[in-house]
């Protein structure tokens, strides 16, 4: 089943945002995503950044800078998005393992040229912002105080099947 | 047109190409260990899809937090006992047995030339060292790999990193990778194979080559690879010797892995370290790096010696050898947790564990433990660390701890003085 790619969005201002940051070593020992859910980005130190905040616990969608999940192959830190209701990361661009394993679930890791993110980051300065990201247009649409810029991004034809298939334990299974 | 060894292996693994620049290979080694493994066991059980693709091709063990130290871990390690025994699988470590995956699957001869290893842990690279590729991976592409022995990749293109000249005495593959990472940057390898080549490389010891491979993932590569010569046959002939009439024989086929004299690069750096000095990290990234000379004097709390990238014996030998006859500072804990038992071992035979006990050094047993803050020596906050280990972020070995990464000779030196110290300077 189709994850949800919509929803109030939280802005990250800064590059190699790590999944030791993202999910610290010592909820390893949980052995369900579930478990995690209180603890998403518990060690991020950032200004104006309250990892028990509101706008964290409304946040649907995360934008961020260069290098998102580098560190750890933990899929911990894509869980600990997905059980919080965060199934959309936007980035400039991802460490390799962490994008595998969003896609992996089912999620969308989004990049968006510099650019864009910029945008993005410019109209959290306007207030709440809401994407909505429509996968098969590939275009996303950002909605602050009424109005709306649309962006469009590139997405491969695998990860997109994995996306479809609701990830990649179902797209193996059915063709491997 | 000429191909990378990460190419050969793509080519000669290659199982389906689902999309265009999508490769999913056969995999030869599917690794597991009790953090990452549990939930990929609970999902295939929920899916009615509990078996495993080859209980031979997939080994396991029990590393992270070992012994258990709590009911969470004790139930971590359970499920991945469990599981390894209704299986069969025909390699799994446990107690008695068990040490850091890295350091352990090598030793035992699981990696050879031209495997595809995948494992739930991003320091897999390590494998590399031996001319495989070796990718960490998350849960999801283990589980896939357990009920499958397949995984997918964009195929990487691949950054040469020639490494020239002649390391100088007190300076080691960890002061090399630790400068190639401050170069590269934290992502500069993303989406890359890493190739270490040269004359410093060809010189290197399996150890070494491995400590090399290890930090790859720390600027982002998918794997670490060196080319399979004399050095890999001689560590792994008891190994292979049934395969090969002569180690000269191996030698010859293993080079049809080595990449060609006209293989394409995404890039190709040349350093010449022969004028490297020992290198540390500062601020909570593995490129942030400077020489030690330039951190020296800077005080630490504890001192930690072990994990996948700095536990084996030449690492332990190298300390010891500083530490041999000395005593580290009072302000200082000193924990040394050797890789695997037969490291423990050899290095109980060789006097070494004496050296560091006589030291002030703690021993443990083999576990990553304090590497990521998970046991056997997390730091309080406001402490700091030096460690041999590979990753230096914000909390990585205890909440609001600092940790500055560095090598074994330098560790120890700096055992002594209670400060970041050259351990040429003693």
């Amino acid at each position: 089943m189709q994850k949800i790619f919509k929803g109030a969005t939280i802005f990250l201002d800064r590059s190699d945002i790590n999944t030791d940051e993202i999910i610290p070593a010592k909820y390893l020992t949980e052995v369900t995503k579930e478990a995690l859910q209180p603890y998403m980005l518990e060690d991020l130190k950032l200004e104006g950044f309250d990892p028990n905040g509101e706008e964290l616990a409304n946040a649907r969608v995360v934008v961020s800078r260069q290098n998102f999940g580098c560190g750890s192959s933990r899929e911990h830190a894509p869980w600990v998005f997905e059980v919080n209701g965060v199934h959309t990361i936007i980035a400039e661009s991802y460490a390799r393992i962490f994008r595998q394993n969003m896609f992996n679930g089912g999620m969308l890791a989004i990049e968006l040229p510099a650019g864009d993110i910029d945008k993005l980051f410019g109209l959290g300065k306007l207030g709440r912002v809401v994407v909505d990201v429509d996968l098969d247009a590939q275009t996303i649409a950002a909605t602050v105080g009424g109005n709306i810029t649309n962006f469009s991004f590139a997405i491969s034809e695998f990860d997109k099947a994995l996306v479809e298939a609701g990830g990649w334990v179902e797209f193996a299974d059915e063709r491997y | 047109m000429g191909k990378t060894i990460a190419e050969k292996i793509f080519a000669s693994h290659l199982r389906d190409e689902p999309f265009e620049g999508t490769k999913v290979l056969a995999i030869d080694r599917v690794l597991c260990h009790e953090i990452t493994t549990p939930v990929a066991i609970a999902d295939l059980e929920s899916r009615g899809k509990d078996r495993v693709f080859d209980n031979t091709k997939i080994k396991a063990v029990i590393d992270h937090v070992t012994p258990s130290k709590d009911s969470k871990t004790a139930l971590q390690a359970k499920m991945l006992r469990d599981w390894a025994r209704r299986h069969d699988l025909k390699d799994f470590f446990d107690v008695g047995h068990n040490g850091v995956c890295h350091a352990l699957f090598p030793e035992k001869g699981f990696i050879h030339p031209g495997f595809t290893v995948i494992m739930g842990d991003s320091h897999t690279c390590t494998h590399g060292a031996f001319g495989a590729f070796a990718a960490g991976v998350g849960t999801t592409d283990l589980e896939v790999g357990i009920l499958k022995g397949v995984c997918a990749f964009r195929e990487p293109a691949t950054i040469r990193v020639n490494l020239n000249g002649q390391l100088s005495a007190g300076v080691y593959a960890k002061d090399v990778i630790l400068f190639v990472i401050g170069q590269l940057g934290v992502n500069g390898a993303t989406d890359r194979v890493i190739e270490f080549a040269g004359s410093v490389v060809e010189q290197m010891s399996m150890e070494a080559r491995m400590t090399l491979c290890n930090m790859a993932i720390e600027a982002g590569g998918t794997s670490g690879i060196c080319m399979p010569d004399r050095v890999t046959v001689d560590y792994l002939w008891p190994f292979i010797q049934d395969q090969y009439a002569t180690p000269e024989e191996a030698v010859a086929d293993f080079a049809k892995w080595q990449s060609d004299a006209d293989a394409i690069y995404a890039q190709v750096l040349d350093f010449d370290v022969s004028a490297l000095e020992p290198q540390v990290t500062f601020d909570y990234k593995p490129d942030c790096v400077k020489s030690v000379a330039e951190l020296a004097g800077t005080a630490v709390d504890q001192v930690y010696i072990g994990t996948c990238t700095n536990g084996r014996i030449e690492d332990l030998r190298v300390a010891a050898a500083i530490l041999k006859g000395r005593k580290i500072a009072p302000t200082v804990r000193g924990i040394v947790s050797p890789a695997t038992p037969k490291i423990f071992s050899a290095a109980l035979d060789e006097g070494i564990i004496q050296i560091f006990m006589e030291a002030g050094f703690c021993v443990t047993n083999p576990t990553c433990g304090a590497c990521l803050g998970m046991s056997n020596g997390v730091l309080s906050a406001g402490e700091v660390c030096a460690s041999t280990s590979n990753r230096n972020f914000n909390g990585r070995m205890g909440k609001g701890g600092m940790v500055h990464l560095m090598s074994p000779a330098t560790a120890a030196a700096t055992a002594i003085t209670g400060v970041i110290t050259d351990a040429r300077s003693l």
